[in-house]
């Protein structure tokens, strides 16, 4: 080849039709797309709480994505339903995920109800679950002797509490649960009929 | 889709290639070595030897080895226009030295951070309480480091040092505007610096490689068109008629990467799950459009030039370009097989990455067809050896890569350390090592100085070789184990979990191997830098003149 416009002729077609096969026809196809019937927008709580998510890192180890009952046992697991693409309706950026180091969380919300669980498991990942490799997040609480009125304490296994003091969550531990309370997407849905899963 | 129009659209496909197979049959296009794979040498240079890297002694035995297969004919007045030529190829190496070195020594130093960082985070998967008590040391945080210190620290850097350094001697002209590249890799760094400490606070975009900030890629992208506009410049300056083939890749990777990088990171244009296909359409092109073009141009120039052989087919080398520039760029999305996205786009991306064979193996042909006969000179060369083994990671990590995508495979490696295995190979065991190999090559050049202590290359090499062998092994298995206990509903998740620990324990050791050869490496390569060891011999040592064999022996 000599000329180098053709070259990057050459190369610009191949990345314009890898474009439009993979950013701009999902773009057409799901811009119309309405959120799921069920499905809340976030409380501004909880869209500080996904900030928290995203800041940590959490989409690095949990995926927000049950397969499907043909493909995998997540429904089996508890995880849920396949989600359809109307159940991501408020998530700005998307938290799919790529990883199972793990469980998936699509509705954790609806598998573990309570704050309280939450927030101990945050503080200390291995007081709930032995064994498992999830980061404790001690700066996500203040140890104080004794909790102020209006503080959230955080209830531990004995032996995983401090000796004489206090957990208390930070409002960024109280917000990031909020966000994982909301995440239930238990509701029914229809697939939709050009086989968009 | 129904079955008819498959069934149509496969017939048309095939007699699509038939036809152009017969048209590349009529235009010779499969005849071995025509003139255009000759660019990169001088006349009468085939069968010479370039190593800078090589000792006086690995030298003389690395021609010897050429020599035994292809014997020069000894020629006076080729000679001396050979050395006219020669000087031009001086004049443009000296072009580029400063510029080059700046790129390199950013390179290098980001490996080291990278390293770091990717220590730590393979340290707290297995001890989770392991500095637990600081956010920004967080799992989530330093891995996140630790990707883009790679993505757009080491990798384009030592990227752009190799392009700007290759680029004028395929084109035999010296390097024009220097000091814009030099502006755009201060805008660069100080882009990755500020980047890498929003994420350090927890600022971010929320995306897989895409982490940083939109506002601060402004910066990159400003960055990245000053580093580009020399190479256009120089472009237009040439004075060969002919483009070589590494100049394809590197010149279309990098017209790809603005683009794609500009795409990606238009805020607020993006939605849900259209957002997921975009991410993936970015972070697989990334590696397929931009590392992967420039790291096969390297081996492209620098294995013929080392050898002293033209690549045997150059027409392979070519449909190997354009298989991959059409194949690549579509395969992201068999990241979201499974996931809740337009089912033809999943079966589409799973097309492509199959078809990603043929490039792969384009590559890998000519490469072996070309060492053929000339193994014996990885004894001999330090940069050969970093680059074939670099070359064969990638048919390896492709072929890989392409069984992943397969329905079958990919629900049992998707969500699992099989995949960040199988990240490695590609990105390390392919593109770093032949990085490396190519920085060994340039720097002699580049500074007019030895390798102060030869030793520390091989020692680099055995170092990160051992170290990604235990890595690479360990973690396949182990994710693939993973894998396996997650699609078993009688077992616990948990299970998943704790039978992947011993797998992870041995990743923190390989990975602790391959830190401690990049240390060595940048030690080395810091050494250089402040002029330890011997002086380079200039460019008495570019090659051997064939009529005086002999005295580089004294050299």
């Amino acid at each position: 080849m000599e000329s180098e416009y053709k070259l990057l002729g050459g190369a610009m077609v191949t990345l314009a039709l890898a474009t439009a096969t993979l950013v701009v026809l999902p773009y057409m196809q799901l811009a119309d797309v309405p959120p799921s019937e069920g499905l809340e927008p976030y409380t501004s709580q909880q869209l500080r709480g996904r900030e928290v998510y995203i800041k940590n890192g959490c989409v690095y180890c949990h995926t927000q994505q049950p397969r499907a009952q043909a493909q995998a046992p997540d429904f089996k697991r508890g995880w849920g339903r396949a989600p359809v693409a109307g159940d991501y309706f408020y998530d700005k950026p998307h938290l799919l995920g790529t990883m199972r180091t793990g469980p998936d969380l699509l509705n954790i919300g609806a598998r573990q109800p309570s704050a309280d669980w939450h927030l101990g498991h945050l503080y200390q990942p291995r007081a709930y679950t032995p064994g498992s490799n999830m980061p404790s997040y001690p700066f996500l609480f203040d140890i104080k002797e004794k909790a102020e009125s209006g503080d959230k304490v955080v209830a531990l296994p004995p032996e995983y509490a401090p000796v004489g003091e206090q957990v208390v969550a930070k409002p960024e531990a109280l917000d990031l649960v909020a966000y994982l309370l909301a995440l239930d997407r238990t509701y029914p849905v229809n697939p939709l009929p050009d086989g968009t899963k | 889709m129904n079955t008819l129009t498959i069934l149509l659209l496969t017939f048309i496909l095939s007699v699509t290639g038939l036809f152009v197979f017969v048209w590349s049959l009529r235009k010779n296009l499969f005849d071995d070595n025509p003139s255009a794979a000759n660019v990169i040498f001088s006349e009468g240079e085939i069968g010479t030897i370039e190593e800078p890297a090589a000792t006086a002694q690995q030298h003389k035995a690395l021609q010897h080895a050429v020599d035994a297969t292809h014997a020069p004919i000894a020629d006076v007045s080729r000679d001396a226009r050979m050395r006219l030529e020669l000087a031009d190829r001086i004049e443009a190496d000296r072009s580029t030295a400063y510029v080059t070195f700046v790129f390199l020594a950013c390179a290098v130093a980001w490996l080291i951070l990278a390293s770091v960082a990717g220590l730590i985070s393979s340290i707290k998967l297995h001890e989770p309480d392991f500095l637990a008590q600081y956010a920004w040391l967080t799992f989530g945080r330093i891995r996140t480091l630790h990707l883009n210190s790679v993505a757009y620290g080491w990798a384009p850097m030592a990227a752009f040092g190799i392009a700007i350094w290759t680029l004028p001697r395929l084109l035999k002209t010296p390097l024009m505007g220097a000091r814009f590249a030099l502006l755009g890799a201060m805008l660069w760094n100080a882009a990755l610096i500020a980047g890498l400490g929003s994420i350090a606070v927890g600022i971010s975009d929320g995306l897989e490689w895409l982490e940083i900030p939109w506002q601060i890629d402004v910066l990159f992208v400003i960055g990245g068109a000053l580093i580009g506009l020399p190479m256009v410049f120089t472009l237009q300056n040439r004075k060969v008629q002919h483009l070589y083939v590494s100049i394809w890749y590197m010149g279309a990777a990098l017209f790809w990467f603005p683009i794609l990088f500009l795409i990606g990171n238009i805020p607020g244009l993006h939605f849900g799950v259209e957002q997921a296909t975009m991410n993936w359409w970015f972070g697989h092109n990334v590696l397929g459009l931009f590392y992967t073009p420039v790291a096969l141009a390297t081996v492209y120039y620098f294995l013929p030039k080392i050898i002293g052989r033209p690549i045997q087919s150059y027409n392979l080398s070519l449909l190997g370009f354009w298989a991959l520039a059409f194949f690549y760029g579509q395969v992201g999305g068999h990241h979201l097989i499974g996931g809740p996205v337009p089912a033809w786009l999943v079966t589409l991306s799973i097309v492509q990455s199959v078809m990603m064979v043929v490039p792969v193996l384009a590559f890998s042909v000519n490469q072996h067809m070309t060492m053929r006969h000339h193994f014996k000179t990885l004894i001999y060369s330090p940069t050969l050896r970093f680059i074939v083994l670099g070359g064969m990671m990638y048919t390896l990590s492709s072929v890989q890569g392409s069984m992943e995508a397969l329905r079958s495979v990919n629900t049992v490696t998707h969500f699992t350390h099989f995949t960040v295995a199988h990240a490695h190979l590609g990105l390390y065991a392919f593109f770093s090592l032949v990085m490396f190999g190519a920085i060994y090559f340039v720097m002699p050049r580049v500074m007019s100085w030895e390798w102060p202590y030869p030793r520390l290359i091989a020692l680099h090499f055995w170092l990160v070789v051992l170290g990604f062998g235990i890595y690479f092994v360990g973690l396949t298995i182990g994710g693939w184990l993973q894998g396996v206990a997650m699609l078993d509903a009688s077992r616990s998740f948990m299970e998943s979990v704790q039978l992947t620990m011993p797998y992870l324990q041995s990743r923190s050791v390989g990975g602790a191997l391959m830190t401690l050869g990049h240390l060595v490496f940048a030690v080395h390569f810091g050494a250089m830098a402040l002029r330890y060891g011997p002086k380079r011999v200039g460019p008495a040592l570019f090659h051997k003149p064939v009529t005086a064999g002999a005295a580089l022996a004294e050299a």
